[in-house]
């Protein structure tokens, strides 16, 4: 009973008390009466599995888990060093198989659930790029993301064009979107330029719910079309093409998985080139990337649109698979959900946003009965990991000391 | 003539109530360097436990009875609330990571705010939260231009908290500790200053000013909304750097101007009433671009706290 122990035991308790009196006012002044039950249930719990975690943490600290620990450990390492020894297409090519298996062996839900996954894959992958690889705290990303679904909602419903064809325009549009917000934001700081595009990002969201004409405001838009494609056909000797939409949840799955797997291809190719070095050098420091010779404003507004571009076909996907998109789908908080997912993972990590993805996709949809604490657990993880684990579940081989880290 | 005085009037209420959030904000920042996102939130609490206490007193036939009272007690619960909650968030999310990088703290805090939000959301409801507004109705006329008692109310309430704001940064030890940790925590930590304890101390205050302003704006508008901190810290932080970032006269005028703007803007520009968030972002947006020191820029090393 060292006087460390009792004092950390005393901060415990002055914390669970403190975590009460705010807690007791929410819960127990109401309808005029004051209650202590439910706040007492609530607070009891959350005393409890705290004090579990203090109790474990205090006795990980003195080593009573080393016996365990310690050749979990070796385990570990030995099986990571396994892994890395082996040819990587041993490992891709059960997990592809698995993917292209999946609707074959699954209902509506799964595969309902696993498009979401893949959805926000893209997603994550294409923010990774741009938070990840160049450091640039981007809390707006969704905008492309409703750029995206809109350009491809508008191209549906007024002039027909198909999906397929919409994809590299919505991509394109979206870029040039990027562009447009990153060009007079990307000359800031960090956290000045985060509020900034969180400040954008509202822009967009306020201005497709303002703007009746083009967006039909917060009724959104209706009657977007599935895409498509044409069979061979062959009747009475001649060759012609039969339009068959894809309504079916296999064939969305399989697009989006297409899609998915081409962002990680692209994410991948673009981390190990002589572009993403320029955004590591950027992220890692600024200044020293400019002495180098990279022309930092050209590949920060390059690192914006590339992010924007995966964020713009994933928005086309979404569309033409909700077949309806509203201002309602692209506010803050899916913003700070993808951002979540890549820092849960780890920044600048492709399997970590996969992860990550995986993990605030699914997880929740396996826990359903407590759908509602799914934000709140969020923040409280996201605040957590960076705290515990701030280089997230699975780090980035690379990832050095930011030129901004105090000390 | 007339109805621009009236929007005048208008814009300086809720100009005053941005200025009180816009100083949590950056004193904040002045002081450790990080956009507080838990701060709308905090702002938010402050509306919540207005309602709470005020619908308990209402229930109670207080209001009626004494209805100052009521509302200086409401006032000064509310204020100590949510400094216990900032407190409690600058040293759970904040404090651990002193040494980190500047992304790790900035995700902290809107993991945070999300957190917050949310548990509003759950403790509270979804839905929208009635004031018990009968003791707010009511006002004069000065001349064609209707001011209500509640106007009077908000601008009096942050006047004086502004008032005591400076008496505390510029008369007082804390208020001295405060801004030598801001000018440079090595040095006045080897003067004997608690830097922990400084920090923590501004975040209260820093909260304390934001539960009065949700308070106002609760009382204000009606109702409070568990997202209701939301944009209007993002405002309230646009105008902190308007005004330069770190400087406390600078919020207080960045605070009042970006009100005036909102309301003015959404009176006379056409569809502007629709678009009178974006405003506010545009002015966030401009200001970082041209004049990243804000109005207030050039003496920030003599008044930041």
């Amino acid at each position: 009973m060292t006087r460390g122990f009792r004092k950390s035991w005393r901060n415990f308790a002055l914390a669970l008390a403190w975590f009460y009196v705010l807690l007791w006012p929410l819960l127990g002044i109401r309808d005029g009466e004051l209650h202590f039950d439910k706040s007492f249930t609530v607070w009891l719990r959350v005393a409890a599995v705290a004090t579990a975690c203090f109790i474990l943490y205090r006795l990980g600290r003195r080593g009573v888990f080393n016996p365990v620990l310690e050749p979990a450990g070796r385990l570990r390492d030995a099986v990571a060093d396994r892994l890395h020894r082996a040819p990587r297409w041993m490992l891709l090519a059960p997990l592809l198989l698995f993917a292209l298996a999946y609707p074959l062996v699954t209902n509506r839900y799964a595969q309902d659930v696993a498009i979401n996954v893949l959805v926000y894959i893209c997603l994550g992958l294409g923010l990774n790029v741009v938070v990840g690889l160049c450091g640039l705290l981007d809390l707006g990303y969704i905008a492309f993301y409703g750029v995206g679904a809109y350009t491809y909602a508008l191209l549906s419903v007024h002039y027909a064009i198909p999906f397929w064809v919409c994809l590299p325009i919505c991509a394109l549009f979206a870029a040039m979107a990027g562009c447009i917000i990153g060009y007079p934001t990307l000359r800031m700081r960090g956290d000045y330029l985060a509020i900034v595009t969180l400040g954008f990002g509202e822009i967009v969201r306020l201005v497709l719910n303002n703007w009746m004409a083009l967006t039909g405001g917060p009724n959104g838009i209706l009657g977007i079309k599935p895409p498509g494609i044409y069979l061979p056909h062959f009747a009475g000797g001649s060759l012609s093409f039969e339009y068959l939409a894809l309504r079916k949840l296999e064939y969305l799955y399989y697009i989006i998985l297409l899609l998915a797997v081409g962002t990680i291809i692209a994410v991948h190719r673009i981390n190990f080139s002589r572009v993403g070095r320029a955004f590591e050098a950027i992220r890692e420091d600024e200044t020293a990337a400019e002495l180098m010779g990279v022309n930092t404003f050209r590949y920060k507004l390059l690192a914006y649109a590339l992010g924007a571009i995966f964020g713009g076909l994933a928005g086309a996907f979404f569309a033409a698979r909700m077949r309806f998109v509203s201002p309602e789908s692209f506010t803050f908080i899916e913003s700070a959900m993808v951002l979540s997912m890549v820092v849960l993972g780890g920044m600048g990590s492709i399997p970590g946003v996969i992860l990550g993805a995986l993990a605030l996709v699914a997880l929740p949809e396996m826990f359903r009965q407590f759908e509602l604490y799914r934000m709140l657990a969020f923040g409280g993880a996201m605040a957590l990991m960076m705290v515990v684990r701030p280089a997230g579940l699975w780090p980035a081989a690379r990832l050095g000391k930011r030129s901004d880290d105090a000390g | 003539m007339d109805y621009f005085l009236q929007q005048c009037i208008n814009g300086l209420t809720l100009g005053g109530v941005y200025a009180l959030v816009a100083l949590g904000y950056t004193m904040v920042y002045g002081i450790i360097a990080l956009i507080n996102f838990a701060h709308g939130e905090i702002f938010a609490g402050g509306g919540y436990m207005g309602v709470i206490l005020l619908s308990y007193l209402a229930s109670k036939g207080l209001m009626d009875a004494h209805p100052w009272f009521g509302l200086a007690f409401a006032l000064i619960l509310a204020m100590g609330y949510c400094a216990m909650l900032a407190m409690a968030v600058e040293k759970v999310a904040y404090r651990p990571l002193r040494r980190s990088s500047r992304l790790s703290v900035l995700l902290s805090a809107l993991g945070m705010s999300i957190f917050l939000q949310n548990g509003y959301m759950l403790t509270q409801g979804v839905y929208d939260k009635a004031y018990p507004t009968a003791f707010t109705q009511g006002g004069f006329n000065l001349g064609d231009v209707r001011v209500s008692f509640m106007q009077v109310g908000i601008l009096a309430v942050t006047t004086g908290l502004l008032i005591l704001l400076n008496l505390l940064v510029y008369r007082t030890r804390i208020g001295k500790a405060m801004r030598a940790t801001a000018q440079d925590k090595i040095m006045s930590a080897l003067v004997g200053i608690n830097a922990d304890k400084v920090i923590s101390i501004t975040f209260a205050i820093g909260a304390c000013l934001a539960a009065a302003a949700g308070i106002l704006v609760g009382l204000y508008y009606g109702s409070v909304r568990y997202d209701m901190g939301f944009v209007p810290g993002i405002k309230a932080f646009a105008a902190a750097v308007l005004g330069g970032i770190g400087n406390i006269t600078g919020a207080m005028i960045g605070g009042f101007l970006i009100g005036m703007v909102e309301i003015l803007a959404a009176a006379y520009i056409p569809h502007g009433g629709e678009y009178k968030d974006v405003f506010a972002f545009v002015i966030l947006i401009g200001v970082l671009y041209f004049m990243p020191t804000g109005i207030m820029g050039e003496n920030v090393d003599d008044t930041r706290v």
